[in-house]
């Protein structure tokens, strides 16, 4: 795995991040400054971490998605590269459109910082491969603005074509309004774009990889992109 | 010149800070609101004095980063 790790003013998630990254694949992520315009020579995975981005101005993610680096994302993603953006990595892959929809303020105009369950709802992507279709997992969250919503027609696209790859759920892995802590539509946690190669979710996976905290949970997701990578290779 | 870019929310759109500031305004004793939704407003000062160009130039800068046209309207005004 040859991951690089986008790095904005304001990002605060980028070292828990890196530190998942090199404990789950042996090899340290490249630290890619958002002033630059190219990724690092045979990139493979570019992460877009969580944090505040220019101090949430304008919107959440809306000046990084205009960073020199995001021309360099878009490319990588459009020859097919792998892309993941947790949390404020969502917003910004949102907001340049790399990922339909929106991400707006919590449904009870709070930020939420705890543990929430996630189901799983595909097994069969390049990001999910690590874990079972219908598998509920303990991941944190930790943000302001994690209401998706989209039109009515993106999202009956995004559930027809199987592309909400997480939801929040109860413990037991029922969809239920008292679980879906930030009001978003048919509870959705993580999306994938149309082509499969870029996934952008609000809760933080690189945060429950290490046994000592009690829950590695978020092993799944790095071990199954370790997994596609290791097949494409 | 001056200009002024104001971006509101498109319809159906749930506006949680709109309706907290609702709520907020109830609890005051402010009688009379039905509703609010809650916008943004950019002053701009623009270069030249050309009002056509002023104005191709406000709706590129909204487009492309003032307002999320996903669920954001914008209303584009040069005010001399």
């Amino acid at each position: 795995m040859k991951a690089a790790v986008l790095v904005f003013p304001g990002i605060n998630r980028e070292r828990d991040m890196a530190r998942t990254l090199e404990l789950m694949s042996g090899t340290a992520p490249a630290m890619v400054w958002h002033a630059e315009t190219a990724l690092p020579g045979g990139t493979d995975l570019v992460v877009i971490p969580g944090g505040f981005s220019y101090g949430d101005y304008l919107r959440c993610g809306a000046i990084a998605a205009r960073a020199p680096i995001m021309d360099a994302v878009r490319g990588f993603a459009a020859q097919g590269g792998l892309v993941l953006g947790v949390c404020n990595g969502f917003q910004i892959l949102c907001e340049t459109g790399l990922l339909p929809g929106v991400l707006m303020r919590n449904q009870q105009l709070k930020f939420i910082c705890r543990d929430v369950y996630l189901r799983v709802e595909r097994s069969n992507t390049a990001f999910t491969r690590g874990y079972n279709a219908g598998q509920v997992i303990r991941v944190p969250v930790a943000h302001g603005e994690g209401n998706y919503i989209a039109d009515g027609e993106t999202i009956a696209r995004l559930e027809g074509e199987g592309r909400v790859l997480f939801r929040y759920c109860s413990p037991d892995g029922m969809i239920d309004p008292n679980w879906n802590h930030n009001g978003a539509i048919n509870a959705i946690a993580g999306i994938l774009n149309e082509r499969g190669n870029v996934l952008g979710m609000m809760p933080h996976p690189e945060n429950h990889v290490e046994a000592a905290l009690g829950v590695t949970d978020g092993r799944g997701l790095f071990a199954g992109l370790m997994e596609t990578l290791d097949r494409a290779a | 010149m001056k200009a002024r870019v104001t971006v509101t929310l498109k319809s159906g759109i749930l506006d949680p800070q709109g309706k907290a500031i609702e709520g907020a305004l109830r609890s005051l004793g402010v009688a009379g609101v039905a509703s609010v939704r809650q916008g943004k407003v950019f002053d701009i000062e623009i270069e030249g004095d050309d009002r056509a160009q002023a104005e191709v130039m406000l709706k590129q800068a909204a487009d492309k980063l003032l307002a999320n046209t996903v669920i954001e309207n914008y209303r584009v005004e040069v005010v001399g």
